[in-house]
């Protein structure tokens, strides 16, 4: 495929305005103007998929001293699979952490650092225990921090000073929020203290033994600005009770009430889901994406591993 | 070999291979098929340890930390597949490391899939490889040294050396002789004297020589105290409750700290209830050296479920689980019965180790037959030969419990009669990193005390050995 071709080109059929841009195999990457739908069969799938292209990322980006990979994280439910498959890599020596600085989106304020549904011990039983990935480099917002909007500021600081997040991965939320962006959020903003929506909670209360008391009501998050200054940003949406979510980020216009909806305006972006997270979206939409698969798979086969830089 | 390398090298055995600066050692091992590396659970050979060349966080201590990967660890009562992680020979917390202090392993340690557990903890033991703890000798304490060294391939790091009944010039040679300390490279640690007599029952003495029993009749807890001389360094007593002003007895040793075990006793359940409202926590060898249960009567054995145990108070037994003091039928009553309280005991007498023969215990001969130890010239048993491993592993294959509750009743449940479960016998963090290795069939592979290698098998190669091939 000659570089041109690989440029995005609107697509002339439903008029989403978006293309299909894609990398030369064999190459490094290229920066194309894309926004991307790959449609996997089933919650595994999307999730290999998902960790295959984080480890692309990494790999041909030849982390090293002094070079650091920055990688924006989520938590929850839907991104566990792909950490299960990036740990997988990392036993098979595919792939190294130490060169690489992750952001968490977000963290609860004023839950115990250590209790148990806290995002700090979600990272280190999900990931940071099982790689190796320096303590330093992993950063996450601190909820119990005596001056909340100063950590905010801080955190904005160390992304800024760490040369900006080269891919941040994040999910949605079932209000289509994005970290804890919540309807209403501004499309511009930074990271800062956030009261969680009604919805939010009630999502929320499963890991808190069903009881709403206990679900804490303000988070610290970063802002759909922070994550739009990412150089790639790639959201996972898996699940039927996602669809409507994805509908209204893809199908329907930038609107803040469904803040992913923002990243339309992103110059690349990649949503990778599951058939049912596509049960809202026009059978047109679904079926021009698939058609691309060929296409997408060309980021993630083959996979690359750091093995190959040995010698 | 280039230095401009980006990554650190990651041979074919992964996490294994990973040295800051590979050394031509180090690379010649790497060039082997990850099969050469791998145990096969039965102690075959396996390297253990790999010193991993990452600098250490000094932001907290100054101390390495280790970490042991690929093992399973006995916390929460389960076994469950997590890294275990040790500093300045205490457990310690990951997630505080990580997050708190940006904290890694200076030494990583693999362990192919081993199973760690809480060091054992033997709370009666009588001697074993040619030492008898109950004979007259100035030497003791070096005879205690040499069976707490040999004791750290049974898995044990902690135990109480026991004295039978014995003349009062014995105790009042040898109990000064031994001291409560800490365990280390040299041997398992000493937690106290188990005094296992003379104040017990003619009727029941076992293999305890009747002319040195002793009671209580004429100044109570004073003839204890004229008895032993000292009770500085003893952790445990044994006596039988129905012998006259026990009971002031027992309540004297329970303020003074000292845990008071029923046995070698006649007594009935209610003289039995009676010495536990005083305060006593144990019964000596379930089963043995005790009236049998009875219908209408049980007696000591009653206790497992007797309704009279003070509230904010747990009764434990001791169990020898040889195979031969106690059928296996008997023992799964008792575990069913009150599974939390079964605390192994080896009972093991100075033959444990020895070859075939006769020898010498206390004041008496014993003969040695196969793991069967009798009374020279009779059928009475004199004590256990088996080491605290094979009751482990006799205890999980016939009590029908699960393997949890067998490692369990040689660590937890010792800790917690002794009242050092804040420390000992957990891998809680904080606790004393005193750690039993073992393979899929509870072999013992390695003892670790205060986090420091203090035995291996020798099937086990060291990195020296794999790096000479």
């Amino acid at each position: 495929m000659s570089r041109e071709s690989a440029r995005a080109r609107p697509c002339g059929g439903c008029g989403c305005g978006v293309g299909g841009g894609a990398r030369i195999p064999g190459e490094s990457k290229t920066f194309t103007i894309a926004m991307r739908l790959v449609i996997l069969e089933d919650y595994d799938k999307a999730s290999e998929w998902a960790a295959k292209y984080i480890c692309n990322s990494i790999v041909q980006f030849k982390p090293g001293p002094g070079r650091y990979f920055t990688l924006g994280l989520p938590t929850g439910s839907t991104p566990a699979g792909c950490y299960k498959k990036l740990i997988e890599y990392y036993k098979n020596g595919d792939l190294s952490f130490k060169y690489v600085k992750t952001f968490n989106m977000d963290e609860y304020v004023a839950l115990p650092r250590d209790h148990p549904e806290s995002y700090h011990s979600y990272m280190w039983n999900t990931f940071f225990k099982h790689i190796d990935i320096d303590p330093k480099n992993a950063h996450i917002l601190d909820g119990n921090a005596p001056d909340l909007q100063a950590e905010c500021d801080a955190f904005e600081r160390k992304i800024a000073e760490a040369g900006g997040i080269e891919l941040f991965v994040g999910g949605i939320g079932p209000d289509g929020h994005i970290a804890f962006n919540e309807p209403g959020s501004s499309l511009v903003s930074r990271t800062r203290v956030k009261t969680l929506a009604k919805e939010t909670i009630l999502a929320n209360a499963r890991f808190f033994d069903g009881d709403l008391s206990k679900v804490p009501t303000m988070a610290l998050t970063v802002g759909v600005g922070t994550v739009m200054d990412a150089k790639e940003v790639m959201i996972l949406i898996t699940g039927a009770h996602k669809a409507f979510a994805l509908y209204k980020a893809i199908e329907e216009g930038v609107n803040h009430m469904w803040t992913v909806s923002a990243f339309q305006q992103h110059p690349h972006t990649t949503f990778v889901c599951d058939d049912d997270a596509t049960l809202e979206l026009k059978v047109k939409t679904v079926k021009y994406f698939q058609g691309l698969m060929h296409v997408h798979n060309q980021l993630v086969e083959p996979l690359h591993s750091m093995k190959s830089y040995n010698d | 070999m280039s230095r401009q390398r980006a990554f650190p090298d990651t041979g074919s055995a992964g996490i294994l291979q990973r040295l800051a600066r590979p050394s031509p050692k180090a690379r010649h091992v790497t060039q082997r098929s990850p099969d050469r590396w791998s145990c096969d659970g039965s102690g075959a050979a396996g390297n253990f340890l790999l010193p991993l060349k990452m600098p250490s966080n000094k932001s907290v201590s100054d101390a390495p930390i280790t970490q042991f990967l690929n093992c399973h660890i006995l916390k929460d009562h389960t076994l469950q597949r997590e890294d275990l992680w040790v500093r300045e020979g205490k457990i310690l917390n990951p997630e505080k490391l990580f997050f708190d202090e940006k904290g890694y392993a200076d030494v990583q340690i693999d362990c192919k899939g081993s199973i760690i557990a809480p060091g054992f903890i033997d709370a009666q033991i009588n001697g074993g490889y040619g030492i008898d703890f109950s004979s007259a000798t100035d030497d003791m304490k070096c005879g205690v040294s040499m069976v707490a060294r040999r004791l750290l391939s049974t898995g044990v790091t902690s135990f109480c050396p026991t004295l039978v009944t014995s003349p009062v010039s014995v105790y009042h040679q040898v109990i000064p002789q031994i001291e409560v300390q800490d365990g280390g490279p040299k041997g398992a640690g000493i937690l106290g004297l188990h005094l296992e007599g003379p104040f017990i029952s003619k009727e029941k003495k076992g293999a305890h020589p009747e002319q040195y029993l002793q009671t209580f009749e004429k100044h109570g807890f004073q003839d204890l105290l004229d008895t032993y001389g000292s009770l500085d360094n003893v952790r445990i007593v044994t006596l039988a409750p129905e012998l006259n002003r026990s009971e002031e007895v027992i309540r004297e040793l329970v303020r003074r700290g000292i845990c008071v075990s029923l046995g070698h006793s006649v007594s009935n359940l209610a003289q039995a209830e009676a010495a536990v409202k005083q305060g006593a926590t144990f019964i000596t060898h379930l089963f043995n050296a005790m009236l049998p249960f009875h219908h209408r009567d049980p007696g000591i054995v009653g206790l497992l479920t007797s309704n009279e145990i003070p509230a904010g108070q747990s009764i434990f037994y001791g169990m020898i689980a040889d195979g031969i003091h106690t059928n296996p039928a008997a023992l799964r009553i008792a575990y069913r019965a009150h599974p939390t309280g079964l605390v192994l005991v080896t009972d093991a007498i100075m033959a444990m180790g020895l070859p075939a023969g006769r020898h010498t215990l206390g004041q008496q001969v014993i003969e040695i037959d196969g793991l069967h130890a009798y009374v020279a010239g009779t059928k009475t048993l004199s004590g256990s030969i088996a080491t605290m491993d094979m009751c482990v592993r006799h205890l999980w294959q016939v009590a029908g419990c699960s393997m949890e509750h067998a490692l369990e009743a040689a660590s937890l449940h010792p800790a917690e009669l002794l009242g050092i479960s804040q420390t000992k016998g957990t891998l809680e963090y904080g606790t004393d990193a005193d750690l039993v290795l073992m393979d899929k069939e509870l072999n013992v592979k390695a003892t670790y005390i205060a986090g420091e290698w203090v035995w291996k098998h020798c099937k086990v190669a060291n990195e020296l050995e794999m790096g000479s091939e």
